[in-house]
């Protein structure tokens, strides 16, 4: 374990040319440099990401340039966009399918909250309602800029997942579910209308 | 383009039966349109199609209409004998409309390179019957706007050679954009609600709590 080892020491014996690591940092070193999103879009977040993918902005220099069109093949989903109600059975179906670890990120306004579209009766109000949501982008769109924020964010998060010990990583924790329930297609809304094991809106204090 | 009366006439003769009537636009575009009977409504839309002075022959629009029940005051001029003196008096009259649903079709020529024409068609109630004749058969481009006027307003489209549910579930029951639809209360209210958005919050968080912990809400202080 990292916390085993020196740090002084350890940079010193770098210095002579031994480089001492341990398996847990030597995994997510691994495991944060190759991330592959799933490749597919829901609105004008998608032409972001797109550009984000793209040579200007180039997420390839943080490891995550392999868009999957294969949810089997995919470590992180990116919500770039509205999530209707029509598709939200989907979206869920699709993070089901992904392998384990698996991440997501809710790119811009709507996937967050519905953004602009809150107060409407087709919009999903936020993903988070469904799945465990990792890091939250704001923006309407956001900016390449902050996507890739957001994924360096991410690889901080990954970095300091714990392979063994209480407090390690959810994804093995074979109590943890690695899939949800898919909502159904109710007579006026989704049924239900939120996963309440993984969504917990934060209280607001009202006077 | 003719005026919109010659239309009128024309094809009422052309249509034996039909019955089209002038809609008046008190808007500034002052853009009339023609409320034609669904039973000839096929007919009226083959020969708006197929005349040779008009060749509408697309469709480029289609919409629906939500109308509620509504009272329209009318106030006329009577002439009235008062005090043994006869005077032109202001009367008004109160006139009940019961609601109903239109859909509206934007018609222009490609040929003529003429139009707008505006046609509609009414149901005769808000029922969860409302009926229309479909004109697909006669404007190819109708077919997916009336799904959509069947899907958000529940017009049903006889003779619609498809008619489903085009933006909503198949299991879904309501039609969204019906002036008494009650969207369902899926969503945290904001946190300084006021006036209508108060009255929908307070609904909103007594039955489930739960959800957000905002329960403690309360009328803002009237300053």
């Amino acid at each position: 374990m990292t916390q085993q080892i020196d740090e002084q020491l350890r940079s010193e014996l770098q210095r002579q040319g031994v480089w001492v690591t341990s398996m847990q940092e030597l995994y997510n070193w691994g495991r944060k440099n190759s991330i592959w999103p799933l490749q597919f879009g829901l609105a004008c977040c998608a032409i972001e990401m797109i550009a984000t993918a793209a040579s200007r902005y180039d997420i390839a220099r943080f490891g995550g340039e392999v868009f999957r069109p294969s949810p089997r093949q995919a470590d992180l989903m990116i919500v770039a966009g509205t999530v209707t109600k029509k598709m939200a059975p989907q979206i869920v179906r699709l993070y089901n399918q992904m392998p384990d670890p698996k991440y997501v990120i809710a790119m811009g306004a709507c996937a967050i909250s519905g953004g602009p579209f809150k107060q409407g009766y087709n919009v999903l109000k936020g993903i988070d309602r469904y799945i465990p949501v990792d890091v939250y982008i704001p923006g309407c769109p956001p900016r390449p800029e902050a996507l890739l924020h957001a994924f360096m964010e991410l690889q901080r998060k990954i970095d300091d997942q714990k392979l063994t010990g209480a407090n390690k990583a959810e994804h093995l924790n074979a109590a943890q579910p690695s899939e949800f329930p898919v909502p159904t297609f109710g007579a006026h809304d989704l049924e239900p209308s939120a996963n309440l094991a993984v969504f917990r809106p934060a209280k607001i204090e009202r006077t | 383009m003719e005026p919109i009366e010659q239309i009128r006439v024309r094809a009422e003769t052309a249509v034996p039966g039909a019955k089209i009537d002038i809609v008046p636009n008190p808007g500034p575009a002052n853009q009339l349109s023609l409320l034609i009977d669904s039973a000839h409504a096929t007919d009226v839309a083959r020969f708006l199609r197929d005349d040779t002075a008009l060749r509408l022959d697309f469709c480029s629009n289609v919409t629906g209409v939500d109308w509620l029940d509504r009272t329209v005051k009318r106030t006329s001029k009577v002439k009235r004998v008062v005090d043994g003196e006869e005077k032109e008096v202001d009367e008004s009259a109160e006139e009940k409309i019961p609601g109903y649903l239109e859909a509206v079709y934007h018609l222009y020529s490609m040929a003529h390179k003429h139009g707008p024409v505006v046609i509609r068609m009414r149901t005769t109630d808000r029922g969860d019957d409302a009926r229309l004749p479909s004109l697909t058969p006669v404007w190819r481009s109708a077919e997916f706007q009336e799904r959509e006027i069947f899907d958000l307003y529940g017009v049903h489209f006889d003779s619609h050679p498809d008619l489903r549910r085009i933006l909503m579930w198949d299991e879904f029951v309501d039609h969204p954009m019906r002036k008494d639809y009650v969207p369902p209360d899926d969503f945290e209210w904001e946190p300084t609600p006021h006036d209508e958005v108060l009255a929908r919050a307070k609904q909103h968080y007594t039955p489930r709590p739960q959800l957000d912990g905002a329960e403690k809400i309360t009328t803002q202080p009237q300053s």
